[in-house]
């Protein structure tokens, strides 16, 4: 008697769990499909010839799946070549320019015992709470001053100057390098520049990865700066340039997609090449 | 004990306990170092921290000192005259029913947030547990946050056409006609907040699933010894141990939907009443030249988000709120 109810228990145990498993993988293969569908019906279109994507419904697959014909056109005509350029500029320099200025203001913040040190901290700190997007009315101002409107200039600056973030990354990661490093050094009569060149610096590689990947995505995916502070066509990065196709291209659907694959192919790659460190970085990224 | 009680106990000491005893240390080790690094001259860390602090208040204070100058004058944003009209703009952000209007977006899109972040927590402990294909779906939730905004925004006007993908997709279950999905007024704030859902989920699901996994395992076999099932492991183990990054998503979820911009301006350009926020006032400064208007709009968004993050650090005070 027992033993038969415990089997029955476990009978209906097992297949209520594979029911609660079935509901688990049905409700993860849903959310793919809602994240990939969209993407792929883009990538249907963006091969398909002008009629095609006429005559054809949206979930229809493409005639011939090497009809690149459509990325040509984008890239030509949609001035891609210029400004994957133009924004490998701006990427190259704020990159670079952040991780110097998140690096030496972290060592100066944990490394040194000053006055206003307290200060300094909490006028960074408030300045993260402020989205960029609200001060632009008047920052706008500001970089017209400076005469940096409408050139590279402008987007590299304000890149520079308002990424706290990294600063928090780098100061995280500042604290776990034993400061008898430094005493070492500075027995030896390195001053605090070369401690900070040669030491700290090179010690600080996995933060300088994560700070290279969360600004790197976030300047390449850049829309608002380029837009508002580089009108010029030829200034065109490739945010601004796929958002001009909407003008020339009108409603040719099968161009546009192709531009908006051009754009996302190459974070597509990046990705798939450096996941851990993607996700370790964001995760480091927004919850510092 | 109460399932409260029971609660803090699992979730604050052990947190609390190790943020306390990693202070300690810190402090024993900053002891003797502050003695040591006093050779240096007054002015050295000065050194690293003039471009730092220059950059901070050239294109952070300075835009809020100014904004807060603009925002009592009539300014047209060219003309060097500019008047002072004292808090005309003030009070006409908070009496003209027009302007007041995209709080009701903003709300739609809070919605949506707390939407986000019920799925991401819901994914998070789902590939948390033992799943099959658990990095490749965990790669596709979260590939969307990566994606350019402008491509988004396009990959989305044409899912959203009437007769385009959805009408087709939705054709295939029984639901037939065509859809004013961004044309009607009813519809477009909803459409464009669940574009932001499905860009934003899985960011949140990576911090959610990082948290989750730091727990030690030992607390789910001895719950598993104890009989607990799946949603009481959830109840009594996942979620406290998550609480703070769940609080933090919250008021990133709340000053996120205050200053919606990207994917609105992109795709309707804040048309059939899907005006944001932000998108109201940069339209009033660049479109209309109401530099002193737009100013105060933007002023009045600063201090509204202001309030949210400080009332959050109030009610989450056991929140390891470092620096941020």
């Amino acid at each position: 008697m027992t033993t038969n109810a415990a089997t029955n228990d476990r009978r209906r145990f097992h297949a209520r769990s594979a029911a609660a498993s079935g509901a688990k993988y049905l409700s993860l293969v849903l959310a793919s499909a809602v994240v990939l569908v969209p993407l792929l019906v883009i990538l249907f279109t963006s091969l398909k010839t002008r009629k095609e994507a006429l005559a054809t419904g949206p979930l229809d697959l493409p005639a011939n799946w090497f009809n690149f014909e459509n990325f040509k056109i984008a890239f030509t005509q949609g001035h891609m070549m210029p400004a994957f350029l133009n924004t490998g500029i701006i990427l190259l320099v704020s990159v670079t320019g952040t991780v110097l200025i998140g690096s030496m203001t972290a060592y100066a913040i944990d490394r040194f015992e000053f006055r206003f040190k307290k200060l300094v901290m909490a006028a960074f700190l408030l300045a993260s709470l402020v989205p960029s997007v609200t001060t632009q009315v008047a920052t706008f101002q500001i970089v017209n001053e400076l005469g940096a409107f409408n050139s590279r200039w402008a987007p590299i600056l304000l890149y520079l100057g308002t990424d706290i973030i990294s600063i928090y990354i780098f100061l995280q990661f500042i604290r776990s390098i034993p400061v008898s490093l430094d005493e070492a050094a500075r027995l030896d009569g390195a001053n605090s520049f070369t401690i900070y060149w040669r030491i700290i610096l090179p010690m600080l590689k996995p933060a300088i990865a994560t700070v290279v990947i969360v600004k790197g995505v976030t300047v390449y995916n850049d829309f608002f700066i380029p837009f508002l502070y580089m009108p010029s066509t030829d200034l065109g990065t490739i945010s601004t340039s796929l958002f001009r196709f909407q003008g020339p291209f009108g409603v040719n659907w099968e161009i546009i997609s192709a531009g908006a694959i051009l754009v996302i192919l190459p974070t597509l790659v990046v990705f798939l090449a450096l996941q851990r460190l993607i996700y370790a970085g964001f995760a480091a990224g927004s919850s510092k | 004990m109460t399932a409260l009680q029971r609660d803090r106990g699992a979730g604050k000491p052990p947190a609390q306990a190790a943020a306390d005893g990693g202070a300690d240390r810190a402090d024993r080790r900053r002891a003797p170092r502050r003695k040591a690094l006093r050779r240096h001259w007054w002015f050295t860390p000065w050194l690293y921290l003039v471009v730092p602090l220059a950059f901070l208040v050239t294109f952070t204070y300075l835009p809020i000192g100014d904004m807060i100058g603009y925002s009592f004058t009539d300014w047209d944003g060219i003309s060097p005259e500019r008047n002072n009209v004292g808090l005309e703009n003030y009070t006409d952000l908070f009496t003209r029913p027009e302007l007041f209007k995209v709080f009701l977006v903003s709300g739609v899109y809070l919605v949506a947030a707390v939407l986000q972040i019920a799925l991401a927590l819901y994914f998070a402990t789902v590939l948390s547990f033992n799943t099959r294909f658990r990095n490749l779906f965990k790669g596709i939730l979260f590939f969307p946050y990566l994606i350019n905004g402008v491509a988004i925004g396009f990959v989305f006007l044409f899912f959203f056409q009437p007769h385009g993908t959805l009408d087709s997709l939705l054709s295939l279950v029984g639901v037939h006609g065509k859809h004013q999905w961004l044309g009607d007024p009813d519809l477009v704030n909803k459409s464009l907040a669940g574009v932001s859902v499905w860009r934003y989920t899985g960011l949140n699901l990576v911090l959610f699933l990082g948290a989750i996994q730091s727990i030690p395992p030992h607390l789910y076999e001895a719950a598993a010894l104890d009989g607990a099932n799946r949603w009481q492991q959830f109840r009594h183990i996942i979620a406290p141990s998550i609480k703070p990054v769940i609080s933090l998503s919250a008021i990133l979820a709340v000053s996120g939907s205050l200053a919606v911009f990207e994917i609105p301006y992109i795709m309707t350009g804040g048309a059939n009443g899907s005006q944001t926020f932000v998108i109201q006032s940069i339209n009033m400064a660049f479109k209309f030249d109401k530099f002193g208007l737009a100013s105060a709009s933007a002023v009045v968004l600063i201090v509204l988000i202001l309030i949210v993050t400080w009332i959050q650090r109030r009610l989450v005070p056991e929140e390891r709120v470092e620096l941020s």
